[in-house]
């Protein structure tokens, strides 16, 4: 089921004024601003639909900003969000796509430093409710509301079980998860959502398991 | 878990619990949290509500000045006057609009089920408790029952304006207000899912046209029958009237109209009111502002 708790229909608490494209927005720039680890330099958003028609008056682009500075929904500076984020040294721009998309409300978010970079997509599905179902050319189907523990590793066997053999015994319960890879042997991702957030110390536990490349984290 | 309002309405049934108590039990359930802790969580939601309402009593402006000020206009007009359509109809109009008012001049509110829509739920329970006067526990209540409805939607149909259009949104919003106010005012299970479904019905392919792509015309208005209409159905329901078509299956129709709405008249702001003389000299005008 795409919404399983009462505060997905009654809440969000925001800023309005809509909760696809202000509070979604911002809960999509929030989730690539965590996957990135870090307050990125520079944002390329490419805006599909009803996002690319309406997001000026519906206030998207700021909220996108806000997101991407680490404002919640409800953060009464998401308004200002584009000047903030300028003051804090984050070049933004935003492009309004026509090519055809599966959601009406979809975002592309390129974003970077000087150093990585990281490109997402995602979607708000309504009422406030965000899934990211593509990071880096990676398809996936993440909920913005669940802590998530993102691997990326090498597609080999094993590389599965040292993973979920370390939750287990951090008694870690996986809620949903997922594994695509590019091509057999190459890179692979995982996704998994947990319950609770993962303390950082699992999290060093997790990279040095066998074939693990790089890990990042969703807190809800 | 359940899915449908059959099946909501069946679990109340069985266990002699209100629906609102059957949300209460399953939001417990999924998120292993204890029944302060989700109490507290809508408490915090219902505090927002009020206070969106109280600040629309002062009167706001959207940015854009197309919207603002009709909820303090209906209050004195109430006050001066006796309204057609009574005083609890006018008063929770009035709270559902403000609430949007302050939704589109960017203040703070309560998705429910989302902002576009957000009058309905806490307009028709303000108004509705100035006559039953419930306790701050049964107002908690009306908001679970109204998620329980809107969480059926949510997992069956959509409740987004650019998915299904607002019958998605104010249809929803409107429906699972009505399902509330059958609770509070003491009404079984089955009658909140009749009221739901006759609110929907009148609802449905109900477009999403917004001018200038902007959350404010027709969408505050638009509240405005949500939240009357809202009470209208619960009082067929409380009257003993129930719909032909039962509740799941209207839903299920909303879902399929919504799949045949071209995407003009789902909040692209490119059919409909957006695409009149009027609402385009509008759009011209805002956007040639700055804003």
């Amino acid at each position: 089921m795409k919404y399983n708790s009462v505060f997905d229909i009654i809440g969000p608490v925001m800023v309005g004024p809509s909760s696809s494209h202000t509070a979604g927005a911002a809960r999509i720039g929030k989730a690539a601003r965590n996957l990135f680890g870090k307050q990125p330099k520079w944002a390329k958003i490419h805006l599909y639909e009803s996002f690319a028609k309406t997001y000026k008056g519906h206030g998207t682009d700021f909220a996108l900003a806000g997101g991407l500075l680490g404002f919640e929904t409800d953060d009464p500076r998401m308004s200002k969000a584009l000047d903030i984020a300028k003051a804090n040294g984050l070049e933004i721009e935003f492009f309004e796509d026509s090519a055809s998309v599966d959601h009406p409300n979809t975002a592309r978010l390129v974003i970077g430093d000087e150093t990585d970079q990281l490109e997402l997509v995602g979607i708000s599905i309504g009422g406030g409710k965000v899934e990211i179902t593509e990071l880096n050319g990676f398809e996936l189907r993440l909920s913005g509301n669940h802590p998530a523990i993102l691997i990326m590793h090498t597609d080999r066997f094993g590389a599965i079980a040292s993973v979920t053999r370390i939750l287990a015994k951090h008694e870690i319960n996986i809620g949903h998860m997922e594994v695509n890879r590019r091509d057999v042997g190459k890179e692979a991702l995982m996704v998994i959502e947990v319950d609770q957030n993962v303390e950082d110390t699992i999290l060093k536990e997790l990279e040095e398991a066998d074939h693990i490349i790089q890990i990042s984290k969703i807190v809800s | 878990m359940f899915r449908t309002v059959a099946e909501l309405v069946e679990i109340a049934q069985k266990e002699n619990i209100l629906i609102s108590e059957v949300m209460i039990r399953q939001e417990m359930d999924v998120k292993e949290k204890t029944r302060k802790e989700v109490f507290a969580e809508m408490e915090k939601n219902l505090q927002v509500m009020e206070r969106a309402i109280d600040d629309a009593m002062q009167g706001v402006e959207s940015v854009t000045g197309l919207t603002g000020g009709d909820a303090v206009r209906i209050q004195k007009y109430m006050k001066e006057k006796t309204p057609l359509s009574g005083h609890l109809m006018m008063d929770a109009v009035s709270k559902a609009m403000g609430t949007n008012e302050v939704n589109a001049a960017m203040g703070i509110i309560c998705a429910t089920p989302t902002a576009g829509s957000a009058g309905c739920v806490p307009g028709t329970l303000f108004a509705v408790k100035e006559q039953l006067h419930p306790t701050r526990e049964q107002m908690i209540r009306y908001l679970f029952t109204a998620g329980a409805f809107g969480f059926v939607v949510a997992n069956n149909a959509f409740i987004s304006g650019a998915a299904g259009g607002c019958q998605a949104e104010v249809g929803s919003a409107g429906a699972m207000a009505s399902a509330a106010i059958v609770e509070m005012a003491g009404g079984t299970p089955q009658q909140s899912a009749e009221a739901f479904a006759i609110t929907l019905k009148n609802m449905l392919g109900l477009v999403c046209d917004p001018v200038a792509g902007l959350v404010e015309v027709p969408c505050v208005k638009r509240n405005a029958g949500g939240s009357s209409l809202a009470i209208v159905s619960a009082d067929l329901a409380l009257a003993g009237v129930t719909s032909k078509i039962p509740c799941d299956e209207v839903i299920g129709a909303m879902y399929r109209i919504g799949k045949q709405m071209p995407s003009s008249l789902r909040e692209t702001g490119e059919g409909g009111l957006a695409d009149t003389p009027t609402g385009r000299l509008l759009k011209e005008k805002i956007f040639g502002m700055t804003m």
